[in-house]
């Protein structure tokens, strides 16, 4: 379990770190907080020709204010640094509900925002609250810069819209609309393991008390976060009690295609997608209701 | 005395250095010029080996040397094997153990084909990818019946068939006590493989010294002794020109004893022939896949009992997978038909077992070594005939129990120490009455557990008992010394993993020198401080090098006592040792320093009286008749929740007999872990083949060991039912915890889905399994 042979750069700057991958493009691979990389690097799974490091750019960490309700968040920011801001548990409440899920405190001490995001493993929290929170990804590279919406950002089992030669620089959460609810549910074998099944939930009511917008969004159950559109759509214009909120968790179950593994078959995967949604939207909307 | 430190919660002498990182395992020894090894291992269960091409790997920058079978001329045998079939008439042995390294054919994924020796382990794992294998794949023998049936594929050519072992053990006459049973309970019961995962993985390391003749081995070993004379005898030296060090060792569990694995024989081989030192260190993910597994078998079994609940007999057909070779002999499956039995009357027993080659990792003795399947068959088939007959699970075992009065009782089966099995002394009604009260059996079922449900909720409670038979045979030895220093040196020759032996070997020793725990040094596990031994293994090392250690210790607490009485002119009965001195027993300022009789003992000049050996020292061995047995019950409070059908324990309750204790807070310990590794076992660790016979889950991200997050806290009671076999009255501990935990999560399951018809006759469990289980019942 030890590495192939590489090439290690240390940019002191995103200048310098973009050069490097404009310089070496398949070949090289960004290291962030590393805990998916470096044991792919160790099994052999992963064998890039150049790592470029990107844990001296102090600039790529941070968490930041943005306008009416947002917030903006390095590429570079510690997942545990994410967990513990008031700011993040103030402006994205999903976003630190769902940090304690993601592996154990060693991980997340090291593991990073973007570096999470960027990877795109199916099983992975974030990705599936960012695409929940509609995040935007800022995205440069040596002669550009270009903001990629996460619903486009996703394409597949490890992969994105990122190009070799582009980095992940920033997160952007835009504010939720009034009278929005969120929550976070999964279903793993261990505390810190990946899901069997996750699943991310927000609901907006109008002033009514009904439902004029709702989203859920798997993981652990396809290629990447996985959206329930039609289910979600179910619950909008209706009053949100309990059936229908099995309605739309049923219907959510059936709308996903999970895979088997030696954890869970396809039939269990469905199950539990069932039961989480319902779980994630009940609290979502308790949650928005109690805001209006 | 002046205090009593047998028996005393004295904190751990090993403790300080293990907790600040600054104990020796095999992987701190650094030397010189040392060179580094990776193997090259089969990617294949099953298949001929058409050639290996390791031309382009020798010449890799920083390769020494690469070996294949071939290379390894007259050294390359078949291991040795290390336990032979039992006396058990009519049995049927097959043995077939391994080379060093495959050759003509792979029986399992991780077989060592070839070895790569070179100046850092990152050179030798990019000098392996270059290795070149054209395997001609063959059909994997993966499950057991299939395995046996005519048209299987054979793991061992010459064999004929894929049956490695074939026992039958008979007492009474179960078909006759069938024919006038009330109630016959019959079930298939599977339980499947896992791995002992130690927190260490195996590591060797080599030195030839060649201007001293010398070859020192750092091993990590349960059983340092066997290893140094096997290596002796495979390298053609001395014993004495042999040191096998196993210095700290993170966790052993049983598939670190004498196993004489093909990297535990190169590495030396490698050392003597390059003239280097040799170091290799398993990773994990070889160690998934090279270190031995244990666990599979499937059971047929049936339980034959009266109206009133009384057990006439069971029997018991089963399976054993050996996995691809079977060197250390039967013992799994002898101590599966042995533990069965357990605290219960059970006049007519029938018990036969097929051992199977499978192209599977290696099956030998993993903490519990068999016993658990035992246990999981008596007591699932106790809880159905409850179910049945409409008894209370508890009344039922408790009108079974062998009688205080009828110890030493022979249970006319062969144990894996060759005699019949005999519980040395037992008295179980007071186990079973502890853990009920400590888990609180009616007040919860009225109270709590009724409220609960009430809520909706799905709890369960459970309560199941074993027996295991500890502290075997052949023998351990041990030299106690007083320096003149003051300090008191202990050496045996069996090796450490954990279990504390620093501590409550000095304390055997403290109790009968009078010395405080400070200045009582232990050493185990190094051929060069005592050379004569077994090894740790089948809860052993209190029992019988406890015993040799006390034996050693009275001879020279007696000696010092004679030497005092001389130098005090008092008779030697009249001195007791306290506090390092020598003192006359009702005028403490009369005294001697023991240091001082140590150094009277060993004079410079002047005669040595005729006869009279030198110093305080004496060397003294132990060896068993037979087995001590502890015995016990766990107790458990689990809630599901019934949609994810993930677990929470409430409550675990563990009241333990192991006779006499020397360390309660140790013994704690032993039984924690114990019970962590049953609850692996039983809802966590499963290792999962496909049909090819390739490991699925070769990791810990798969292989899911239980966290400090899924161990509940563990309230642990104590009985002690003294060994009639030893002075001091112990039994053997380190297995109980993980013994009995498959069938207790099983009862409390069914308990807490109460009303479903939910049966489960397999371990391990998992949320997936379970929710198949409760949907299809």
């Amino acid at each position: 379990m030890k590495p192939a042979p590489f090439e290690y750069y240390v940019p002191r700057s995103l200048d310098e770190a973009l050069a490097l991958l404009a310089e070496h493009g398949y070949d090289a691979k960004p290291l962030a907080g590393g805990q998916s990389l470096v044991p792919a690097m160790n099994f052999r799974l992963a064998q890039p020709a150049v790592l470029v490091d990107l844990n001296n750019l102090a600039d790529l960490a941070g968490i930041m204010a943005d306008g009416e309700g947002g917030l903006r968040i390095g590429a570079m920011t510690r997942q545990r640094a994410v967990e513990r801001s008031p700011l993040v548990a103030q402006r994205a409440p999903l976003l630190a509900e769902t940090l304690p899920y993601i592996a154990h405190p060693q991980i997340r001490n090291r593991g990073t925002v973007g570096g999470s995001l960027a990877h795109n493993d199916p099983a992975a929290e974030l990705p599936a609250v960012a695409l929940a929170l509609d995040a935007r990804m800022r995205v440069r590279k040596q002669d550009g810069e270009r903001v990629v919406a996460a619903s486009d950002f996703f394409l597949g089992i490890f992969t994105t819209a990122l190009e070799p030669d582009e980095l992940l620089t920033e997160i952007v959460f835009p504010p939720l609309p009034p009278r929005s609810g969120v929550a976070f549910e999964e279903m793993a074998r261990r505390h810190g393991d990946y899901a069997l099944v996750g699943c991310a939930a927000r609901v907006t009511l109008a002033e009514n008390g009904k439902v004029s917008d709702s989203r859920l969004v798997f993981f652990s159950v396809g290629d990447g976060p996985v959206q329930a559109v039609a289910a979600a759509k179910t619950l909008r214009g209706q009053r949100p009690g309990p059936a229908a909120m099995r309605a739309s968790a049923e219907a959510a179950s059936q709308e996903i295609d999970p895979p088997s593994d030696i954890h869970a078959s396809a039939d269990f995967r469905r199950h539990l997608a069932q039961v989480l949604a319902r779980r994630a939207l009940t609290r979502a909307v308790d949650r928005a209701s109690a805001l209006r | 005395m002046a205090t009593r430190l047998f028996g005393a919660r004295v904190k751990r002498n090993e403790d300080p250095v293990l907790l600040t990182g600054r104990a020796q395992f095999v992987d701190d020894v650094h030397l010189a010029g040392m060179l580094h090894v990776a193997f090259k291992r089969s990617d294949y269960a099953h298949a001929r080996l058409v050639s290996i091409d390791i031309s382009e790997a020798r010449a890799m920058p920083g390769v020494v040397a690469v070996y294949t079978a071939a290379d390894l001329g007259d050294y390359w045998q078949p291991s040795p094997l290390l336990v032979p079939p039992p006396p058990v008439e009519g049995a049927v042995f097959n043995q077939r153990t391994a080379g060093q390294l495959a050759r003509d054919k792979v029986r399992y994924v991780g077989e060592p084909m070839v070895m790569v020796v070179a100046e850092s382990r990152y050179l030798a794992e990019d000098a392996v990818e270059k290795v070149m294998v054209d395997y001609d794949p063959l059909p994997a023998v993966v499950d057991l019946e299939a395995g046996v049936a005519d048209t299987s594929s054979l793991v061992h050519d010459d064999l004929g068939h894929n049956i490695a072992a074939h026992v039958v053990q008979r007492k009474g006459d179960y078909e006759a006590a069938r024919a006038r049973a009330d109630v016959v309970i019959s079930r298939r019961m599977h339980y499947d493989r896992g791995t002992a995962a130690p927190m260490e993985t195996r590591g060797v390391v080599a030195q030839w010294d060649a201007l001293a003749r010398s070859l020192t081995v750092w091993d990590s070993t349960q059983a340092p002794i066997p290893i140094r004379n096997g290596l002796a005898a495979m390298l053609g030296l001395a014993e004495r020109q042999v040191r096998v060090i196993a210095p700290f060792i993170g966790g052993g569990f049983g598939p670190k004893i004498m196993m004489f694995y093909p990297e535990e024989t190169l590495i030396p081989w490698a050392a003597m022939r390059l003239g280097r030192p040799v170091k290799w260190i398993e990773d994990r993910q070889e160690n998934f896949v090279a270190m031995t597994h244990e666990r599979g078998q499937v059971h047929d079994c049936e339980m034959a009992l009266t109206r009133d609940g009384q057990i006439l007999g069971v029997r018991d057909i089963f399976f054993h997978d050996t996995g691809a070779y079977d060197p250390y002999g039967l013992t799994v499956p002898l101590n599966t038909q042995c533990t069965l039995l357990g605290p219960y009357v059970v006049p007519h027993y029938t018990t036969e077992f097929k051992a199977v080659f499978t192209n599977k990792t290696v099956v030998t003795p993993y903490r519990g070594a068999g016993r658990q399947h035992g246990v999981f068959v008596m007591e699932r088939l106790l809880d159905l005939a409850a179910r049945e007959l409409g008894l209370d699970p508890l009344e039922l075992r408790r009108r079974n129990f062998i009688p205080p009065d009828q110890f030493p009782y022979n249970n006319k089966i062969i144990f894996q120490d060759f005699t019949e099995l005999t519980y040395d002394s037992g008295d179980y009604e007071p186990v079973l009455d502890k853990a009920r009260a400590m888990i609180g059996w009616e007040a919860w079922q009225a109270g709590e557990g009724a409220r609960l449900r009430a809520e909706g909720k799905t709890v369960g409670i459970g309560l199941v008992m074993y027996v295991e038979g500890t502290g075997i045979g052949p023998y351990e030895g041990a030299r106690v010394q007083v320096e003149p220093t003051g300090k008191v040196n202990v050496a045996t020759g069996i090796g450490t993993q954990g279990q504390g032996h620093f501590t409550s070997f000095a304390q055997i020793v403290g109790e009968q020198l009078g010395v405080p725990m400070t200045n009582i040094y232990v050493s185990t596990g190094d051929t060069a401080q005592f050379s004569w031994g077994a090894g740790t293994f089948a809860s052993r090392g209190a029992v019988v090098a406890g015993t040799a250690i006390h034996h050693a210790a009275v001879k020279v607490r007696d000696k010092a006592r004679r030497l005092a009485g001389e130098a005090l002119e008092v008779a030697e009965e009249d001195v007791e040792l306290v506090d390092g001195f020598a003192q006359v027993r009702g005028a403490p300022t009369r005294r001697v320093a023991l240091a001082e009789l140590a150094r009277q003992a060993n004079p410079l000049r002047g005669a040595v009286r005729a006869d009279a050996e030198p110093g305080l020292e004496a060397t003294a061995y132990y060896g068993p008749e037979m087995g001590a047995t502890a015995f016990g019950a766990h107790a458990l409070i689990l809630e599901v929740d019934p949609e994810t059908f993930n677990l929470r324990v409430h409550k675990y309750v563990v009241v333990h007999d192991c006779g006499r204790v020397i360390n309660p807070l140790i013994l704690d310990g032993q039984v924690q872990g114990g019970v962590a590794q049953g609850i692996g076992n039983a809802f966590y660790e499963q290792l999962v083949y496909d049909e090819t016979g390739q490991l699925q889950n070769a990791s810990f991200m798969d292989y899911l060991l239980p966290t400090a997050l899924d161990v509940p806290r563990i309230d642990i009671g104590h009985e002690e039912t003294l060994s009639p076999l030893n002075p001091n009255g112990v039994k053997g501990a380190g297995e109980a915890g993980a013994i009995p935990v498959g069938p207790l999560f099983c009862q409390a399951l069914e308990d807490a889905f109460q009303g479903g018809g939910l049966e489960i006759l397999e371990i391990p469990l998992s949320p997936y399994r379970l929710w198949e289980l409760v949907t299809s019942a």
